[in-house]
């Protein structure tokens, strides 16, 4: 895994700024319209997720491989 | 060499306002106030504070709020359209109790009106210009001279009870020469600002109320991290959306000032020893009335005056120990009828409340007020 | 790993009042993450005035001394508190009603006078709190609860205002550019005068929707598509500049004294220097 991504369930709202972002698909929004990781070994760690977020709810840390 | 020295009433408020510990005023140009700023522009930066002349009368009344919760005692004057411009934030200061002093020499209004004759049609903005409940302290001085003691007291009080409190003098007074003897310093009494009595981590929250029902706000700058808004809020600041909350900020607001009762209700008495009758009177008016008074008494009519130096909180004690004291009461005002009311409410029906208004630019003769109190007396008292 | 400028913020009141997707957000971490990178700029000694408006709730979430005043009234405060105390910075979030309709006086008259203040304003291009309606910033011809045929009250550009008025410094960014407006921002912290950032940011739920702009995604698409660099727009043909496209980064700056320093002048020469 190349990254560890983070969320914060109770910020996140379901904006879906980081799904449209994610140029790896690795996230999704969920059937209560939260975000939810999908294909976390995609990750790139671009953060863009995170750059965009406007809640504080994703983060993503680079080759925290566990 | 003498200390005297002659000044207009709007200068002793300056003088009273740094004597006091005003450091900040904030204000824009309107007669008959404006010799207020004018002193300030030339006192404040003489004693290390700041005048600044802002670009309108919403925004020297923004600016002495933000000074103040900086940590600084501040003033601002105006007069009939300024007052009415800065009502909002007089609400704002009352909501976050935000120390300040807001000067009205009033002016004959509605509107624009008859700049700048005297009047005293202000009494009821002062007390409900704003939207919401909040009580106000106004206090309205009857010479030079107390013109700067009530400064002194208005910025006092403002500190003590963390409330906006109008100054509600007129032209008359502000615009009077006198000469008057400033106390030296050291001989006022002057209010600190409150500090916080509990750090962050002991739980410290800058809304919770002292034993006098005040809050004990931090300064911006002091490391408290604390929010103000003009929101109804809880002790912690933060707006809180309950009935309880809204009640209990509502009725602190008030009790806050209410608890202390006469103390800082101010009135005098002038021969009213054996008086039956009395005129209640207020600020330049009451110079007038203390003259027609003292006319009537070389004339053998035992009638005394009542002069109001606090307008609020009303002082309806002194006026319903007055209605048990005397046959009739005359209030003599230049306006269509304000006090009048506000008297008639607290005799209560038990004596007769006539009034004598005036509304024409002009001030009282005291032959007008003389009038007034042959009438009042009747026939069987001459 | 928790994020270093979480601390700026009050973490008991997260999370924010804003719609799913408000750019504000961005703007907001935009602000603390710009705190952050300026030593000199501590929670003790900063804080943050805010007016009336979905922009202003801002105050509240931030771990600072913070002042929610009243609509429009934020730079009158804030100048008073800077002048009162002029160790202390002082921060002004503003958005494009409280700032240039019932705050329009006073933000010209806090360029003019070039009081040390940072203001950044969240242009969202209409009134979000109240619901949708026009503001000064909403642009021609687009819709709002107010001007549901589309708007014929002409635009400002808050940042052409801010230099005519007297700012010494100006700048814009987006939401979409978060790194480029953390800068914009820490610029204005460095220059001692009235600083003016503009960040522009999406209202999703009252201006996207009325205006079919699409997903909070999309509006910050929008933003990338039509931002352009300052330098690139300097050189950008006049037939280029299309009705869309607008200029991001430093548009200007000038050295002029700060009413604080000016004023203390006037203490010297009032012979109150040494009080």
């Amino acid at each position: 895994m190349k990254s560890e991504i983070t969320i914060k369930m109770a910020r996140c709202k379901g904006c879906g700024i980081c799904v449209a972002f994610c140029p790896k698909q690795v996230l999704a929004l969920d059937e209560l319209g939260k975000v939810q990781v999908v294909n976390g070994d995609a990750c790139i760690a671009c953060g863009q997720c995170e750059l965009r977020c406007p809640d504080y709810a994703i983060f993503v840390d680079k080759g925290a491989a566990k | 060499m003498s200390k005297a020295r002659l000044m207009q009433g709007n200068e002793a408020c300056a003088e009273g306002a740094i004597a006091a510990g005003v450091r900040f005023f904030a204000g824009y140009p309107i007669t008959p106030s404006t010799e207020v700023a004018e002193t300030m522009a030339k006192l404040l930066p003489r004693v290390g504070g700041k005048f600044v002349q802002m670009e309108d009368e919403i925004a020297s009344m923004g600016a002495i709020l933000g000074a103040s919760l900086a940590g600084q005692k501040v003033m601002d004057a105006t007069s009939g359209p300024g007052f009415s411009l800065k009502q909002e934030l007089i609400g704002y200061a009352a909501c976050a109790e935000i120390p300040c002093v807001l000067v009205n020499v009033q002016r004959v209004g509605p509107s624009t009106g008859q700049p700048t004759a005297p009047s005293q049609a202000d009494v009821m903005q002062a007390r409900w210009g704003t939207h919401g409940d909040h009580p106000i302290i106004a206090l309205a001085p009857w010479s030079v001279r107390e013109t700067y003691d009530a400064t002194v007291m208005a910025v006092n009080y403002a500190e003590r009870f963390r409330t906006p409190v109008i100054l509600l003098m007129d032209e008359i007074v502000g615009h009077l020469r006198e000469k008057v003897e400033l106390p030296e310093a050291g001989e006022l009494d002057v209010y600190p600002r409150r500090s916080p009595k509990k750090t962050r981590a002991e739980g410290y929250e800058p809304f919770a109320p002292d034993t006098d029902l005040v809050p004990n706000v931090a300064d911006f700058g002091q490391g408290y991290h604390i929010h103000v808004t003009g929101l109804i809020h809880d002790d912690t600041g933060f707006p809180a959306g309950s009935p309880k909350v809204t009640e209990d900020s509502i009725h602190r607001l008030h009790e806050k000032i209410a608890r202390v009762g006469e103390e800082i209700i101010h009135t005098e008495e002038y021969f009213m020893d054996d008086a039956e009758y009395a005129v209640v009177a207020f600020g330049g008016t009451a110079r007038t009335a203390y003259e027609a008074v003292a006319n009537a008494r070389k004339k053998g009519q035992k009638v005394g005056l009542l002069r109001l130096m606090t307008i609020w909180p009303f002082a309806d004690q002194a006026i319903a120990r007055l209605a048990a004291r005397v046959k009739g009461i005359m209030v003599a005002e230049l306006n269509y009828g304000q006090v009048v009311n506000e008297v008639r409410r607290a005799v209560n029906g038990h004596c007769p409340v006539e009034f004598c208004g005036k509304y024409n630019m002009q001030t009282f003769e005291p032959a007008e007020i003389e009038a007034g109190i042959d009438a009042l007396c009747g026939e069987g008292n001459k | 790993m928790e994020r270093s400028y979480e601390k700026y913020f009050r973490q008991n009141r997260l999370p924010h009042m804003w719609c799913p997707g408000c750019g504000n957000g961005i703007a907001m971490k935009a602000i603390v993450q710009a705190i952050e990178k300026k030593p000199g700029l501590t929670q003790d000694n900063t804080v943050i005035v805010s007016g009336i408006g979905c922009s202003s709730r801002a105050s509240g979430y931030m771990d600072f001394d913070t002042l929610h005043t009243a609509h429009g009234r934020a730079i009158p405060f804030a100048t008073g508190i800077k002048l009162a105390n002029p160790e202390l910075n002082v921060v002004v979030i503003t958005g494009d009603g409280d700032c240039t309709a019932i705050g329009g006086n006073h933000f010209i008259h806090g360029c003019r006078r070039n009081v040390d203040l940072t203001v950044v304003l969240f242009n969202n291009n209409i009134y979000g709190m109240t619901g949708g309606q026009a503001s000064p910033m909403t642009p021609l011809g687009k819709k709002a609860t107010t001007a549901p045929y589309g708007s014929v009250d002409r635009p400002f550009d808050a940042c052409n205002l801010a230099e005519a008025a007297g700012a010494t410094y100006v700048a814009r960014s987006t939401a979409y550019h978060e790194p480029h407006l953390v800068d914009m921002i820490a610029g204005g912290f460095d220059n001692k005068g009235f600083s003016f950032i503009e960040a522009m940011v999406q209202c999703p739920t009252a201006y996207g929707r009325k205006n079919k702009l699409g997903s909070p995604a999309d509006m910050l698409k929008w933003m990338r598509d039509n931002a352009v660099m300052k330098a690139a727009w300097d050189k950008l043909p006049a037939d280029k500049k299309t009705e869309e496209k607008f200029p991001i980064g430093l548009l200007y700056q000038a050295a002029a004294m700060d009413y604080d320093t000016a004023y203390d002048q006037v203490i010297e020469r009032a012979g109150g220097a040494a009080k």
